[in-house]
């Protein structure tokens, strides 16, 4: 397979180059496996990503908000199935190598955070920790243990989370229930603190967190259309005493 | 100065009210749980952003004294300089096995991939110094397994004291390696070929007659090897292919020329025919 060039060196050389190059091949194909395995069981997650957030998407329309607590016990119900899926993602790759193919979930990592994040949101009002998100999923909170939840991904789905908050303020508005919206603008406030403390770099996650101001400020304008009109019957805050 | 004076003293005017209305308004409570959460995401981050920093000032470091490493070995014009000059390619290399090893420590405990991006030129720098240097020595390529025995560190006390940030002596095992992953390798190797083909320039226009032809072996057996890999590899692997090609096609020529003008040409005279040719060839590197 080598001519010449082997017979320059003769004993020093173990390997030629052509059998090093063999079996480099074999390591790329190996991984490009690994990949496909992935983007298989990646497919599955997002289909039912999409399907939790159908379900949740209801609680928009007028109607909606009578059952939260029906649609919340269904979306959690998919969440088992979330769960299934990322139990058979975790036996395609190698554990320690989580960070290698981390891109190719990484999206869907983040909007099941934010599904998670919003199904607890509509159930006790608060925001859900990154513990139990961990748990909602079936995954582990430390990287030691094995696939875990990347901070950023958490904080990616929790700034997803606030913008369908400002879209729900609008809505609820729309169907009449004018409480709501003071109570989201609190959350919000509190979360806008939080990220403040962050010093982000400027990548992906920080340009996520610029898009809140716009999320905050549009919820400041439902609670101050709501307090001028003497809809919020509370004065909670003194947020609409603002602009 | 005292225009930016102002500048300042009125930004800060603007955005201190703005910070004290938003805890006033939202009487946000500083120890609740969402704030105390954030407060150690705020820590997780910063440490993380901290880590990758280091790593790519070192990954710099390494790719600077791989690179000088490499100039020095070009130096080596196959007279009586070769074992002077590979003794000190060799110091120069240990230096730079010096920084991998803090690379490795900074990564004791943490997935190598996370900080990949940080230290990935580095170590493809380091790579092409490597195999370079094996090459002139042995005339041969060194295989992945080779590079990655040599960035097994072992436990040595001065260092470790010099050292004020390595939390190590409390850890058990004092061993700590890093593993060049196999693209990394590919991409080192692929620059290699690159600093080969000077090598083949260079020596034709000291009138060594023998390098070229054996660079032009090896320099097939590498392309070879690449067009086998082909597609499968990544991106980045694909795109040094055409240089690797330019890179082959030149020594070719070389190569070419001097099996036909050899034969017409006394022995002492060759030097000269092919220090005009060197000129030729780098105009053209020039231009493309």
């Amino acid at each position: 397979m080598v001519p010449g060039g082997a017979n320059l060196c003769p004993g020093a050389r173990a390997m030629s180059v052509s059998e090093m190059f063999i079996s480099l091949q074999g390591v790329l194909t190996a991984d490009q496996d690994i990949r496909e395995e992935i983007r298989k069981v990646v497919q599955g997650l997002e289909q039912t990503a999409r399907e939790i957030l159908t379900v949740l998407q209801g609680v928009h329309q007028g109607s909606g908000f009578q059952d939260i607590p029906k649609k919340c016990q269904k979306a959690r119900e998919h969440f088992n199935t979330v769960k299934i899926h990322l139990a058979s993602l975790k036996t395609k790759f190698p554990a320690d190598q989580y960070y290698r193919f981390h891109e190719h979930w990484r999206f869907v990592l983040q909007r099941l955070v934010f599904l998670a994040a919003f199904v607890v949101y509509l159930e006790t009002e608060t925001l859900v920790t990154r513990e139990a998100v961990t748990e909602i999923l079936g995954i582990e909170a430390d990287r030691e243990k094995g696939f875990h939840l990347d901070i950023e991904d958490y904080l990616s789905g929790v700034l997803t989370l606030a913008s369908e908050l400002s879209r729900l303020a609008v809505n609820s508005v729309t169907s009449g229930d004018y409480s709501r919206p003071l109570r989201i603008s609190v959350f919000i406030n509190e979360l806008d603190s939080g990220f403040r403390l962050l010093n982000l770099k400027n990548d992906s996650l920080r340009k996520r967190y610029d898009g809140l101001k716009y999320d905050v400020k549009k919820i400041e304008e439902v609670v101050y259309d709501l307090s001028i009109r003497g809809l919020s019957k509370t004065a909670t805050g003194g947020a609409g005493e603002e602009k | 100065m005292s225009s930016k004076e102002g500048g300042f003293r009125k930004r800060k005017h603007d955005s201190f009210p703005h910070g004290q209305r938003r805890e006033e308004k939202d009487s946000i409570n500083f120890s609740s749980s969402i704030m105390t959460s954030f407060k150690m995401f705020q820590l997780e981050l910063d440490t993380r952003h901290d880590k990758y920093e280091r790593l790519v000032k070192l990954s710099r470091d390494i790719t600077i004294e791989s690179k000088r490493t490499i100039f020095l070995l070009h130096r080596i014009s196959s007279a009586s300089n070769v074992e002077e000059i590979l003794t000190e390619s060799e110091v120069k290399l240990d230096l730079v096995r010096q920084k991998i090893k803090q690379v490795a420590q900074e990564l004791m405990g943490e997935d190598m991939h996370q900080y990949h991006r940080a230290i990935s030129p580095g170590l493809q720098e380091y790579v092409e110094a490597v195999s370079f240097q094996y090459f002139i020595k042995t005339r041969s390529l060194i295989s992945l397994e080779d590079i990655n025995k040599q960035l097994i560190f072992t436990e040595d006390i001065k260092e470790e004291e010099r050292k004020p940030s390595s939390d190590s002596p409390n850890k058990e095992n004092n061993t700590w390696n890093i593993k060049v992953t196999p693209v990394d390798y590919l991409l080192g190797v692929a620059d290699l070929t690159g600093e080969l083909m000077r090598m083949c320039i260079n020596s034709v226009g000291n009138g060594d007659i023998d390098t070229p032809f054996e660079l032009s072996q090896f320099l097939c057996e590498i392309y070879d090897g690449f067009s086998y890999i082909g597609n499968t590899g990544p991106y980045e692997v694909s795109k040094k292919l055409y240089t690797l090609k330019q890179s082959l096609a030149k020594v070719e020529n070389a190569c070419y020329t001097l099996k036909v003008r050899g034969s017409e040409i006394p022995k002492h005279m060759l030097a000269d025919v092919f220090a005009s040719k060197t000129e030729i060839i780098d105009q053209d590197d020039g231009l493309s």
